[in-house]
């Protein structure tokens, strides 16, 4: 049983893939918590599509794909921002117009690049195994900041989206803490590509997070429990994806989604069978 | 230094949202302790006006001073009480995380609860009744329960002025019971409160003072000077019945304020 699970960890690239996948599990998994509760879901499905024109740019321009792809989350998340902001249009809508938009210009550019389809599959469904060590220093130092901003923020960003009247009573600046918001996401979006991919990254913001919801009534405690379905998904996810043998990124999903659906059947108090037995014993 | 006068002045204050104006030219002062009943047709503008005195709308023109001062000047003096439908009820916050949120002024983003918040906080609860719930989930109260959760936070909150938005809505008798008991509690503690209701009778039996508002003032002052059929004809329009002394407003619940 111990060799089992060691000797995948014999390969380097393996040890790699796992620090890279618990960063990004445990990082997607505590910003994922407002992205529930924030109804975000669609906006980070969004931003993990709109960093397409920006690896195909730094592809083009020869530099680094990670930076290409976090100059591009940033700028379409400020842009989705300004587009919504005082209810011009609806922020879905304003959601709708910059992902189209986005995905189309990735794809234009990368269709111009012949040599670039065999890759294009590892950005959208992620190849976890292809962690270099300097992609392993960027998403940890990314995840590092993005959790100390959380944790640094709990306060502003627990007011601006629980009471954003109270927000505006306490004079805090809601409009800036919402944009501060939407770049952390964009930065966890970026460290999740090489893991999850763009087509899975909204799984792991969200998956996680919404199995905590069905676990606790409390914030700090939802995004702990998160943290740890996100690391659980991404270890079994991986371990899954070595011995039979597919897609890392689907591994991972899939895994989280097992705990979501366990949390939804048989959670206390919130999950379905449970309110059942209590239903059913309420009444004889 | 000149002492400060506690009160709160609105002059020729006008307000609205996109290029709707709602409130028109509203000038009034409000004493050192006083409490108002804000009464006035659905679309009145009571809503508008306590969101400016927050700070959630910008004024269109004219001014509002509190304590002779700008609004703005003071971040810790104006507590404001939601409507029910204005919180999220789902969120993961128990009774005791929201009225917290009434000290986050005093320990701004950063500093963690001192034992002063947590006894302000306690202090609260107890207060309206509720200590036995501190660790519940929002979610988990009832209608009632969960209105006297946002009162204390606004207790915690220790203001110097007071907004409850439709604080006798939707709720059982026992809190509209407590909310008055505060009422009366906040009126020794010197606290100036603007209630904004439908309740005719109830602005004028428990209120010194009321504002007749219908996007622009149609009166204020004691409430059985404001409340003659003349004024709440010309506030509530086609929609007052008046039965012998006894006016009827064809209006219920108020429906969300555009």
């Amino acid at each position: 049983m111990l060799e089992w699970l060691t000797t995948p960890l014999s390969y380097t690239f393996m040890q790699r893939g796992l620090m890279a996948s618990l960063i990004v599990g445990v990082v997607c998994a505590v910003i994922g918590c407002y992205v529930v509760l924030r109804g975000m879901a669609f906006l980070g499905d969004a931003l993990a599509h709109a960093i397409l024109p920006g690896i195909a740019i730094a592809y083009l321009l020869q530099g680094n794909l990670m930076l290409g792809a976090l100059v591009a989350a940033v700028a379409v998340a400020l842009l989705i921002g300004l587009f919504s902001r005082q209810g011009t249009i609806r922020e879905d809508t304003a959601i709708g117009i910059m992902f189209a938009a986005a995905l189309s210009l990735g794809v234009a550019l990368i269709s111009s690049i012949r040599t670039y389809a065999v890759d294009l599959s590892h950005i959208l469904f992620g190849n976890v195994l292809g962690v270099s060590p300097s992609d392993l220093w960027l998403a940890g130092g990314l995840g590092v900041f993005v959790l100390i901003a959380v944790a640094a923020l709990y306060k502003p960003f627990l007011v601006i989206s629980f009471d954003p009247v109270l927000a505006a009573t306490l004079r805090w600046p809601a409009e800036l803490l919402r944009h501060v918001l939407l770049i952390l996401l964009a930065l966890t979006i970026v460290i999740s590509l090489q893991t999850v991919g763009v087509g899975l990254v909204a799984a792991m913001l969200v998956t996680p997070a919404a199995t905590a919801y069905l676990l606790t009534r409390r914030l700090p405690v939802m995004m702990v429990i998160s943290a740890l379905v996100g690391a659980f998904s991404c270890l079994v996810g991986l371990y899954l994806s070595y011995y039979a043998n597919i897609a890392s990124g689907s591994a991972i999903v899939l895994t989280a989604t097992a705990c979501f659906l366990l949390a939804f059947f048989f959670a206390p108090r919130r999950g379905i069978i449970w309110q059942r037995l209590n239903n059913s014993s309420g009444v004889s | 230094m000149l002492p400060v006068e506690n009160r709160l002045v609105l002059e020729n204050v006008s307000a609205g949202y996109n290029g709707q104006r709602v409130l028109y030219d509203l000038t009034l002062q409000v004493v050192h302790g006083g409490q108002v009943a804000v009464v006035g047709p659905n679309g009145a503008g009571k809503s508008t006006l306590f969101k400016v005195l927050v700070g959630l709308l910008p004024l269109r023109s004219g001014q509002i001073l509190i304590h002779g001062q700008p609004i703005g000047a003071h971040t810790d003096c104006v507590a404001y009480v939601p409507q029910r439908s204005e919180v999220d009820w789902r969120f993961p916050v128990t009774v005791t995380d929201v009225v917290m949120m009434g000290r986050y002024n005093r320990q701004g983003w950063l500093r963690r609860p001192d034992r002063g918040d947590r006894s302000a906080c306690q202090h609260a609860l107890e207060q309206m009744g509720i200590a036995n719930l501190s660790r519940h989930a929002i979610g988990d109260l009832s209608g009632g329960q969960q209105q006297r959760v946002f009162l204390a936070r606004a207790l915690a909150q220790e203001p110097h002025i007071l907004l409850m938005d439709e604080p006798f809505t939707g709720v059982d008798a026992a809190t509209q019971e407590a909310t008055l008991t505060l009422l009366e509690q906040l009126k020794a503690q010197q606290v100036t409160v603007l209630v904004s209701t439908h309740d005719l009778r109830m602005a004028a039996e428990r209120f010194e003072n009321v504002l007749l508002l219908n996007r622009q003032l149609i009166a204020y002052g004691p409430a059985q000077e404001v409340l003659s059929p003349a004024a709440i004809q010309q506030a509530f329009g086609g929609r007052v019945l008046f039965v012998g002394d006894v006016a009827v407003v064809d209006e219920c619940c108020p429906p969300p304020e555009g």
